[in-house]
């Protein structure tokens, strides 16, 4: 401002005395010179302050571990933060509480079956699931697909990042080096496992592995379903050596055991993957697992609490939540808030969403359903409707009360949030409840390398744990047969998300060999189209991917 | 600039100026009196400044002509000036003088404030509209660029809200992006903008003091934007605020105080009408729910907002330095309850030359601070639906007395996942803001004293602000007392600079009828912004566990360096051309596709000028105009999107191995070769003028073409690291005409009367999405998202063929007696089924008009002036009544709800929110003011004069739809805040 003190001749005459009538202009020219100059040094190549590039991130094993957190929180969380930093973009899913991949997964598998029906109509994706008429525009469907191959990429980065080429150039070695090559192994567990996820709902997927540039010009191809069975077939088999051995791995971490359940889980099913049965390869995986050391956790009901994480007898990979260090509002959280009118006592949270119900037919699988003998019946009555007379209606039909965010002790959860909204229950994606009744439906199918005699005394554990120690709810081998499996799995295995690929598997789930509350729309329930037994890909892919073709009559 | 001197008290600064302005007064004189006339018609003419020449000393002709000036004892001379006619200078020889002023017909000395630097109007080759202050929109404007709504033909103005402070959605010619931003470029006083807005103000130019405003310049067609180059595809608003005039001091005050009355509520069904629909419909549980009371939801959350507007200007000259300096204080009162906003502001502005004005300074400082309560506006919502049978308060202390839904079984005691009472919304959150804004320039422009035809000019400017705020609700109140309350803050700070230098070199040519007018020059623009992350706390202070943030801060920035040039040529002043040239470089994009160059080319023919039209009388100018230029668009995107880089998560989003939780690192989506969208717009114009310009017109067709669009599109699953990412797919184009007229019917000394009306047509096409170019497979993307119950759905679609926002909904089937059958649509493709595959295209929801009429009317002290706008054929999808009109919205979940009395004409059981029977077309035609002057002339010994002024803003709306107003931003009408009327009264006082 004291620029303005002077008067105009004063400065005139102090310029001109100082430089001269040239000089002065040559310093007005030099200045805008300087000017134009150093604003031109000032460049245009900014970088984010928090963000950090590749180089940054996998500078050290820490980092790579920590990149591996993603790979796997993107099964457990909804984005990388409790709400707002979402990993599917809202124009896929708007509720950032249905992006998360067990929400989304979980619904596919268990709101188009016997087993469960939400109440609230009017959210996103729901109508059409339960009554077996779903279209290809569904957020649900649409979501889990992007869910999916969300962790697809995030493991094909990872596997790019951590090659040997890579390792070795950031100057990481020795042991460093030998737990970023198991994480690399785990990574592509994980990628197989999502895979199967996409081979088991939608068949034809397009592909993608870690040798596709991101962001590139290259569309993915789309793999038949058999194609695709037998990559994920050598994937896990390739990996089975680099992977830990069973029980050896950090809690939460893919191990050698988690690769035999998947492939095992995949025989099974293989004769609706590719049309032959593959029942002998899924005993032989069965026994790798029962050989290396798991047992039964002795009580049911503390499978899926808030300290379920004490488990590891039984779990051979779960998905970890945490009230206080990994929120979300899907995940098992959903299952703790989701059942009808359970209390906020009972469930532990602070309250129900009002949603979850079975129908009758699924609850009357337990012939008593106080819970007092058979203690896998856990439903909440009171209040409750055991038939579901409405779809839509939060009272008709019974509700669970299977996922309680409470201790073995009845206590709080460990790391409750203040305000109870989050849960601290682990979801158990593979667990050895599963590999017996995997084992004795394989036997019964014709399957060799197992016994029934096995078989049965696999079935009977469970039947003896469920009925808390007692052997009066075992049975012969008489009973033993492939429809008792189904019904045994939808007791043991119910809320899980097995039930849809199971009814598949028994050529139950669209034809009218199994009715259930409003199945195909209407309350005594009625067969629909076969082209249900698979998911539709999204619209927005396939005008994305000109390589792809949607599934058959969608 | 300090923030104390925001706070220095009106009162304090009135006094300072009455003292300094005393001593202006004794001299030894002699009075001239006279009238001045013009020279058209022979009338007095009032308003015509009267200057004795190299002094201060001045006065303003009366109403008919009449002056007395007192100068020194016969001598001097006396300048005449008034706008709209030529300068006269008179020997002040004789004790009367009677003057004639010529009208200045061709306005040769009329400059326009164009991109970097200024231009004579007569050489104007595009579409340039300019709105000075006397055509602004009048009464209580909070928001500067309300003061253009419905003034320049091809640019809409949509107020956001009738929240105080609450934007506007500015669209100059439809716009021309679909993710990228579509908001115009707007420079202030050479600064530009940052398109986003400061945290804790509801809208950036709210800063901005309205009354400081000079004139606004609208650059619609690329010849006049393209000096902006990557900015300017969704047009520029150029803001010039007013100056420092020099001379004697010269002392202003206004103040503007109003009232702010609803017009309208949204229409919900009584509290017996619910009892009754219960009784008939409910469930025993439901009928036992009811209440007994009578309780109009929406009259308890809203009230009579009070504003008051006060503003005090000085300026003058001390010496040669010319000055101004204003104060504003506003204070408004929202009409919904506890909505308030304070602002204070202040503006200074030195323009002093120097060296024979071989140098001219501007110096440009403006700052201002709000102090905001935000009303909790879930309450709008809340209060349409919330049961009308219950009371408001109860006489427990739980929840802190509010009547509220229980459920014993919770821990909080409350229904989980409905609506909270309104009232108790609103008095339990305390929302508030208090950021500050400065903006301030300083120019050189220097002529060279060796050439002075050549100037050199330097802009230096900034733009700081700091937003902060807080957010507090009560431990006790409902809405969040599973986590006992809220106690949170947010803060950020915002620091932009520019600078610019070009050259200027303007010359005429004599001996070959030409003249040059050519700037070359450069142009830095750094946009920083720093954010600061705060742990979350509840309302006694104990922080929520693993909230703290894992950055401190967050500092995005983005850095655009620009080279640019243009060429005006005139010849014979008949044949002008203007060229422009710009090269522009962001940080946005990857090195290899960080710049790109934006040329426009204009031409234009003044035919007035040609022998042949020169002497008629009738025709007073007549000129033709042709453009062709490209612009382009980068706002509305990541800073970063080129760049692969990973992203921390939170504490609370780790992953637990083993017993220790990582916080997790991921990768974010990137698009290594995204580029500039650009925009190629064809314009095609005439302007011209009848009878001495008692009638002027102008007419513009344009054609602008946008390809590359920067669009959100889905990426093929498993290719990047999000399913949708912003990239260059897609063109659209959008066709218009403007129409401009003015009229001067009446011009004598006590009547005027003048009137202008403009009217835009806009037509808007998509015409390709995709990276497969229109592929069938794609339908489109939607938008408009529906409000309410149904999660996940929209209205509207963006698709190839048609407009952007065109409805796309089922066809509603109707019964013989004309009411919808619930459920029951069209099947458009007859596959006996309905699903989405027969979602139909219905009309777009923007409109296909605009009209905007204008009319200022004097007699003698009296004023009398309006406003009309309206659109035409645009729609609105009613989503009050979609959302609230059906029986599930009372009956159908754990509690009961008001509803639409739509409800009784559809009787639908559940909601149809995918029908089309909601959208209603919303055509519409609006009185915004209505503003009625009375100037008392001088008063206080003629030391000051004093005016009067009564205003009714939105005083009428005709329109066929049934919600609450018609004009609604974005298609889809929900809980609209609604606008008010507001009537005031406002008095002007210079000295």
């Amino acid at each position: 401002m004291l620029i303005f003190n002077f008067s105009k001749n004063q400065m005139m005459n102090t310029l001109h005395k100082k430089y001269g009538r040239v000089n002065f202009l040559r310093m007005v020219s030099l200045a805008c010179l300087a000017i134009t100059v150093l604003g031109a040094c000032k460049k245009l190549d900014l970088v984010p302050t928090n963000d950090l590039t590749a180089d940054k991130v996998y500078a050290n094993p820490a980092g790579y571990k920590q990149a591996l957190a993603k790979v796997y929180g993107a099964f457990a969380l909804t984005g990388n933060a409790t709400t707002g930093q979402q990993d599917i973009p809202v124009e896929i899913i708007k509720d950032e509480g249905n992006s998360d991949f067990l929400r989304l997964y979980w619904n596919l598998q268990e709101l188009t079956t016997d087993e469960a029906a939400w109440s609230w109509q009017s959210d996103a994706g729901i109508q059409g699931l339960h009554e077996l008429s779903w279209s290809s525009i569904n957020s649900i469907i649409n979501g889990l697909y992007y869910r999916s191959f969300f962790q697809i990429t995030l493991c094909n980065d990872f596997i790019r990042q951590s090659s040997d080429d890579n390792i070795a150039k950031r100057g990481i070695s020795g042991t460093d080096a030998d737990d970023i090559r198991k994480y690399r192994a785990e990574s592509r567990f994980l990628r197989a496992y999502q895979y199967w996820v996409l081979m088991d709902i939608y068949g034809n997927p397009p592909m993608v592995t870690e040798a596709i540039e991101v962001g590139g010009k290259d569309f993915p191809k789309q793999i038949q379903r058999k194609d695709l069975f037998t990559y994920i077939e050598s994937e896990l088999k390739a990996i089975e050596n680099d992977l830990a051995a069973p029980k050896t791995n950090e809690y939460g971490r893919a191990d050698r055991a988690a690769a035999w359940a998947l492939l095992s889980r995949m025989y099974l099913n293989a004769e609706v993957y590719t049309g032959s049965p593959k029942y002998t390869e899924a005993i032989a995986y069965c026994n790798k697992i029962t050989q290396a050391g798991y047992t039964l956790h002795n009580n049911y009901r503390e499978l899926t609490i808030a300290d379920n994480n004490l488990n590891t007898d039984e779990f051979i990979l779960t998905i970890n939540y945490d009230g206080t260090s990994t929120q979300n509002y899907g995940g098992t959280t959903y299952l703790m808030h989701g059942p009808a009118h359970v209390p906020a006592e009972v469930s532990g949270s602070n309250g129900d969403w009002g949603g979850l119900r079975f129908t009758e037919n699924f609850v009357n699988l337990f012939a008593d359903k106080t819970g007092n003998t058979d203690s896998r019946a856990q439903f909440y009555r009171t209040s409750q409707n055991l038939e579901m007379t409405e779809l839509y209606v939060s009272t008709d039909g019974y509700s669970s009360t299977k996922f309680r965010n409470k201790t073995r002790s009845g206590g709080p959860a460990p790391h409750q949030d203040a305000a109870k909204d989050f849960s601290d229950i682990d979801f158990p994606l593979f667990r050895l409840g599963e590999t017996y009744l995997i084992y004795a439906e394989a036997v019964l199918r014709g399957g060799s390398g197992g016994s029934l005699s096995t078989a049965l005394d696999y079935i009977n554990k469970l039947r003896t744990r469920a009925y808390n120690g007692s052997t009066t709810g075992n049975i012969s081998s008489t009973a033993l047969t492939t429809d008792f499996i189904l019904d045994e799995r939808g007791r043991e295995l119910y809320y899980e998300a097995f039930r849809r690929t199971d009814l598949i598997r028994y050529n139950k789930f669209t034809t009218n060999a199994y009715l259930w509350a409003w199945k195909g729309g209407v309350r005594a329930g009625t067969s629909v189209a076969a082209k249900f037994n698979l998911f539709p890909l999204p619209p927005t892919d396939l005008s994305a991917n000109p390589n792809l073709t949607q599934n058959t009559g969608y | 600039m300090h923030n104390s001197t925001f706070y220095l008290k009106g009162s304090w600064l009135l006094l300072l100026l009455f003292i300094s302005s005393i001593n202006l007064y004794a001299q030894q004189t002699v009075t001239v009196t006279g009238t001045v006339r013009s020279a058209a018609d022979g009338l007095g003419l009032p308003g015509v400044s009267v200057r004795l020449k190299g002094t201060a000393k001045a006065t303003v002709t009366g109403p008919e002509g009449k002056f007395s000036i007192s100068v020194p004892s016969r001598q001097g001379v006396l300048e005449f000036t008034s706008i709209g006619f030529l300068k006269q200078e008179v020997i002040a020889s004789s004790s009367i003088l009677n003057v004639t002023l010529q009208e200045d017909n061709a306005s040769l000395s009329e400059v326009v404030v164009v991109g970097y630097g200024t231009t004579r109007k007569q050489d104007l080759t595009g579409s340039v509209a300019v709105v000075s202050s006397k055509d602004f929109q009048k009464g209580n404007i909070t928001t500067p660029e309300q003061m253009l709504a419905g003034k320049v033909a091809g640019v809409s103005i949509t107020s956001n809200s009738g929240q105080p402070g609450s934007g506007s959605t500015i669209r100059i010619r439809g716009g021309s992006s679909l993710n990228a931003s579509n908001d115009p470029l707007i420079v202030i006083d050479g600064v530009p903008l940052e398109n986003g807005g400061v945290s804790g103000a509801s809208n950036p130019l709210s800063f901005i003091n309205p009354n400081d405003i000079e004139s606004f310049t609208v650059l619609k067609d690329a010849s006049a934007s393209a000096i902006y180059g990557a900015r300017a595809a969704n047009g520029v608003i150029i803001i010039t605020t007013k100056k420092g005039l020099g001379g004697e001091l010269k002392l202003g005050f206004n103040s503007v105080n109003s009232l702010s009355k609803i017009i309208k509520k949204v229409d919900v069904l009584s509290a017996d009408q619910i009892r009754s629909i219960v009784n008939a419909n409910g469930t025993q549980k439901q009928k036992d729910m009811l209440g007994a009371f009578n309780t109009n939801w929406q009259d308890l959350i809203y009230q009579d907002g009070l504003a008051t507007d006060n503003n005090l200007n000085i300026s003058g000259g001390i010496k040669n330095l010319p000055y101004r300096l204003s104060v504003g204080y506003q204070n408004q009162r929202g009409i919904l309850r506890t909505d308030e906003l304070q602002k204070t502001s202040l503006a200074f502005v030195l323009n002093p030359t120097f060296f024979d004005n071989h140098l001219k300074v501007d110096l440009n400082l403006k700052g201002s601070t709000l102090k905001t309560r935000f009303a909790n506006t879930a309450a709008i919502g809340g209060a349409v639906s919330f049961d009308p049978t219950q009371a408001v308060y109860t006489n427990r202390t739980d929840y802190n007395g509010y009547w509220e839904w229980l459920d014993p079984s919770t821990p909080s005691g409350l229904v989980n996942l409905v609506g909270r009472n309104p009232v108790g919304l609103l008095e339990q959150r305390q929302d508030r803001s208090n950021p500050y804004r400065s903006i301030g320039n300083l120019q050189l422009d220097y002529k060279f004293h060796f050439l002075p035809d050549l100037h050199a000019n330097l802009n230096a400017g900034y733009d700081v602000a700091t937003g902060k705020g807080t957010v507090f609700v009560d431990q006790n109140a409902a809405e969040t007392i599973n986590r006992a309350g809220i106690n949170t803050q947010y803060k950020q700070t915002r620091m932009n600079t520019v600078l610019d230098f070009y050259l200027n070199y303007v010359k005429e040519f004599k001996s070959i009828k030409s003249r040059v007018d050519a700037t070359a020059g450069y142009s830095y623009n750094d946009y920083l912004t720093k954010v600061y992350n705060f742990a979350d706390f509840d309302a006694n202070g104990n922080k929520i566990a693993n909230s703290d943030p894992t950055f401190p801060f967050n500092k995005p920035q983005n850095r655009l360096i620009s080279y640019f040039g243009r060429l005006n040529y005139n010849y014979d002043e008949r044949y002008l051309l203007t060229a422009t040239l710009r090269r522009d470089g962001s940080s946005r994009f990857a090195p290899k596709y960080k710049y790109a160059l934006f040329p426009s080319i204009a031409l234009a023919w003044t035919l007035k000028n040609e022998d042949f039209l020169k002497n008629s009388k009738d025709l007073s100018a007549l000129k033709l105009r042709a453009s062709y230029g490209i612009t382009g668009q980068q706002d509305g995107i990541d800073n970063y999107g080129y760049l692969s880089t990973y992203n921390l998560s939170t504490p609370n989003a780790s992953y637990q191995f083993g017993n220790a939780f990582y916080q997790m690192y991921r990768p974010s989506a990137y698009i290594s070769n995204i580029k500039w969208e650009q925009t190629a717009t064809t314009n095609i114009g005439v302007d011209a003028g009848f009878l001495d310009n008692r009638i002027t017109g102008s007419l513009d067709w344009y054609y602008k073409k946008t390809s590359d669009l920067l669009n959100r599109v889905p990426q093929p699953a498993g290719t990047n690291f999000s399913a949708t990412a912003v990239v260059n797919v897609g063109n659209m184009n959008n066709k218009g005409l403007e129409l401009t007229l003015g009229f001067v019917p009446v011009r004598t000394t006590d009547l005027n009367w003048d009137f202008s009306f403009n009217a835009t047509y806009n037509k808007n096409t998509i015409t390709n999405l995709t990276v497969v170019p229109n592929d069938p497979n794609y339908k489109g993307f939607p938008a408009g998202s529906i409000a309410g119950g149904v999660s996940g759905q929209y209205a509207l679609i963006n698709a190839v063929g048609g407009s952007k926002n065109t409805f796309y909904l089922f066809e509603q089937a109707y019964d013989q007696s004309g009411k919808p059958i619930e459920g029951l649509y069209i099947d458009q493709n007859g596959d006996g089924q309905v699903n989405e595959n027969d979602f139909h295209k219905g009309k777009p929801a923007d409109p296909k008009v605009f009209l905007g009429f204008s009319n200022n009317m004097s007699y003698k002290q009296w004023s009398l002036s309006f406003t009309l706008r309206a659109n035409l054929g645009n729609y609105v999808y009613n989503n009050i009544r979609s959302q609230t009109g059906n029986l599930a919205q009372i009956t159908g979940s754990a509690i009961l709800a008001n509803a639409s009395p739509n409800y009784l004409v559809t009787n639908f059981k559940t909601q149809q929110v995918l029908s089309d029977y909601y959208i209603e077309n919303a055509s519409f035609l609006k009185m915004d003011n209505i503003n009625l002057g009375y100037r008392f002339g001088k008063i206080f010994q003629s030391k000051a004069s004093l005016q009067l002024s009564a205003t009714v803003q939105n005083v009428f709306t005709i329109t066929k739809y049934s919600g609450l107003d018609p004009e609604v931003p974005f298609g889809v009408d929900n809980n609209l805040y609604p606008r008010p009327r507001v009537m005031s009264l406002g008095v002007n006082v210079n000295f």
